[in-house]
């Protein structure tokens, strides 16, 4: 979409990894690596962004997501404000627009934006002022590039190369906004064979169209597996008709001890985080020696800086 | 007024005529084709050399925004947009607010446009009161104010059994029931058709299953009341069939699609662009082409504007926020002659589906040009070219999937009850 890229193809936003060039993604995972001893300095700050301000933008509640690109904005030296806008139904759409005008006379650099709806990274992006970035921190089930990117610089720090790795993504890809730029980011720096594993009714119509393989056991989907990656199942899928329980799910698609044994034996766990565990994922497995989970939040800083930094227009620490 | 319409190239699917010729008008009735009569002086000779010279164009849903909803669009405006597109008769659903479920309403709605300039309006009752799918509306009263159909409109009834009860009362009078159809539950919470494309963007599904699940119950009571119904917006290539296969069985049905949905398919959504939010949602190419080819071989019988316009702010919005339809009534035409082009079908076969044939199902006059008949006439040049913009289109409502867009094809002058209530410049 060249909605994110300049026309000389440099990053302009960042909206979704869907169509991104490879050799920017691969811009992006160097950049975070220059960046990945900032945290461990004295001084935990490089003054790349000092004088930027940057709104975290968040129409939807989140923590994690939002502490990450706070931490990293301010390792950046930039200016963060937070705004938790409750979306109340009879004035959401006119209150984006209009918070994003006001923010932009107070001379915002950077959106960082949640939201609820599919598209509204898109929306917002296409209104704001030439100078202003927008990043999509999650919208609907649509796209959450920086948590991609930082799935494949963990990937990428354990495995070193994309192009001979089996990768399978577990359970509610329906919903996942994760799952979405995972698969994209997989298939544009070239991992031949990416997995989804999932019941019908939490897989996507067509999903087999991202390029990806249908699997509906973890006996036939997990086997020879390099990279397995657990997605989260919200409470709320039970409610509905989706699925009967929490525990037949765990029983069929939960990540336990016996079925990752199924992979290969150096195969990496992965979750965007935050687990249920006994729904999605055994915590003998969330805790195990393969589990990467914790590295990835620490990266989750490092890509943050690298795409705000290169968003800004600097490079490197 | 007496109007000789000269030297155009005369259209008229139901008299097949194809030839250039002139139209004598007078005291609002067509008088005489090819030579005038004794003592005709005409008032107005418009000279239509090089133009096609057709029956006014009966569209089947525009939204004329009265009562209830006039931000969006007023009579006024909406009616001049009718006849800026060559529209003479349309049929206005009753999704009003209030909706049109008593007969009051409908005869306030056909006073107030009947004062106006523009086309003859033909009010669709609501088929229930308040379109709740519930009670059933005093069909027979709402047909002596003027409604000339009864439909749930985009609320498409849940309750299978007060379906069958709305069939049964309205075949016994033998009114006709425009169903629009669309499984409500299979439908819940859906904004794209749920193909590849909503499913990359994340987009929650309408799955085409809402539409032929609720076709198929449609039919099948159909079958067994006898009701006659028209069914209208269809959107995917199994409906399509499934309304031929239903047809060759011999039942009595009749069925419209959207000039959108001609042209338009679920890639165009890929920007999320909240003006290709409509409803039906815009479908696969698979399901386009089908429609592009059933209007070929006469399996769909008539096309429509589905004329929506809605403010603004209600598409500044993130895509599933956002208000569906489009503006439409102006591009009716245009969108109807491409499509002709592109399929290399004759201007009297696309003209008819705007006309003739959409007359029919309203059961109306007009859509010919039949001497002694009302004088009802659209009069276009075929080949003229311009881009839609919210300053090119007199409806109120600019939300349009073709924005900035070329169109070919363009009304000059549009002939209601012999007068001429729409001149362009050009």
């Amino acid at each position: 979409m060249n909605l994110q890229l300049t026309s000389d193809g440099r990053l302009r936003h960042l909206l979704t990894l869907d169509g991104l060039p490879r050799a920017i993604l691969t811009q992006i995972l160097d950049t975070a690596e220059s960046f990945m001893d900032v945290g461990e300095r004295e001084v935990k700050k490089v003054p790349l962004l000092r004088g930027k301000s940057i709104f975290n933008l968040f129409f939807e509640p989140s923590t994690r997501t939002r502490t990450t690109f706070e931490i990293a904005a301010k390792r950046l030296s930039a200016d963060v404000v937070n705004l938790n806008i409750a979306t109340s139904s009879q004035t959401k759409g006119e209150a984006i627009l209009d918070t994003v005008d006001n923010l932009s006379a107070m001379h915002a650099d950077m959106f960082i934006v949640r939201h609820s709806q599919s598209g509204a990274a898109h929306f917002i992006a296409r209104h704001v002022a030439p100078h202003i970035s927008v990043v999509n921190a999650g919208d609907g089930r649509h796209a959450h590039p920086t948590q991609g990117l930082l799935d494949m610089f963990t990937i990428r720090r354990f495995k070193g190369e994309f192009h001979n790795l089996t990768v399978a993504i577990v359970g509610d890809v329906l919903h996942s906004r994760v799952a979405r730029s995972q698969i994209h980011a997989l298939t544009t720096l070239g991992v031949p064979e990416v997995r989804v594993i999932g019941p019908k009714t939490l897989l996507p119509t067509g999903v087999e169209q991202m390029g990806v393989k249908v699997f509906h056991t973890m006996e036939a989907g997990l086997a020879g597996c390099d990279v397995v990656i657990m997605l989260r199942l919200q409470n709320e899928r039970m409610k509905g008709a989706l699925l009967p329980s929490a525990q037949e799910y765990f029983k069929f698609f939960g990540l336990t001890p016996e079925k990752l044994a199924l992979a290969k034996p150096d195969a990496i766990v992965m979750h965007p985080g935050p687990m249920n565990r006994g729904v999605e994922i055994d915590s003998e497995v969330a805790d195990g020696p393969q589990s990467v989970i914790l590295p990835q939040v620490t990266y989750g800083i490092a890509v943050r800086m690298a795409v705000m930094a290169l968003l800004a227009g600097g490079a490197t620490a | 007024m007496k109007i000789h319409i000269k030297n155009g190239r005369v259209i008229d699917p139901m008299n097949a005529r194809d030839e250039v010729t002139d139209v004598f008008v007078a005291a609002g009735k067509i008088v005489a084709i090819g030579r005038a009569p004794a003592d005709f002086h005409a008032n107005r000779t418009l000279d239509a050399s090089g133009l096609v010279v057709c029956p006014g164009l009966v569209d089947l849903s525009v939204r004329l925004r009265e009562p209830g909803f006039e931000y969006r669009a007023t009579l006024e405006s909406e009616m001049l947009a009718a006849a800026a597109g060559g529209v003479t008769s349309l049929a206005c659903p009753p999704d009003t607010d209030p909706p049109l479920d008593e007969p009051g309403l409908v005869e306030m709605l056909k006073f107030r446009a009947k004062n106006l300039p523009g086309p003859r309006v033909y009010p669709i009752g609501a088929l229930t009161q308040k379109l709740e799918g519930k009670m059933l509306t005093e069909m027979a009263e709402l047909t002596e104010a003027g409604c000339r159909a009864f439909t749930q409109a985009d609320a498409p009834p849940t309750d299978t059994q007060v379906l069958l009860s709305a069939m049964k009362y309205a075949a016994t009078f033998d009114f006709s029931l425009w169903l629009r159809p669309q499984d409500v539950s299979l439908a819940r919470d859906g904004v794209a058709h749920d193909g590849a494309v909503a499913s990359r963007l994340g987009l929650p599904g309408i799955p085409a299953l809402a539409e032929t699940v609720a076709l198929a119950t449609i039919l099948l009571l159909a079958r067994e009341t006898g009701a006659r119904i028209h069914l209208a917006r269809l959107s995917t290539r199994e409906s399509i069939a499934m309304v031929r296969a239903a047809k060759a069985q011999g039942l009595a049905v009749t069925c419209d699609v959207a000039s959108t949905h001609v042209h338009l398919s679920e890639n165009d959504l890929i920007s999320f662009d909240s003006h290709m939010h409509l409803v039906p949602p815009l479908r696969s190419l698979r399901d386009r082409d089908a429609i592009r080819e059933a209007l070929r071989d006469g399996s769909i019988d008539a096309l429509c504007s589905d004329h929506t316009p809605v403010d603004e702010d209600e598409k500044q919005v993130p895509f599933g926020e956002s208000a569906p339809g489009a503006s439409g009534v102006e591009l009716l035409l245009p969108l109807t002659l491409q499509w002709a082009r592109e399929m290399g079908v004759p201007l009297m076969q696309a003209i008819d589906l705007i006309s003739w044939k959409p007359a029919q199902i309203l059961g109306v006059p007009g859509g010919n040009l039949t001497v002694g008949s009302f004088a009802d006439i659209c009069i276009f040049d075929e080949t003229a070219e311009w881009v839609v913009t919210p300053k090119t289109l007199a409806s109120q409502g600019d939300n349009t999937p073709f924005l900035n867009q070329p169109m070919q094809g363009r009304v000059r002058y549009t002939v209601i009850d012999g007068h001429i209530d729409f001149e362009s410049p050009h």
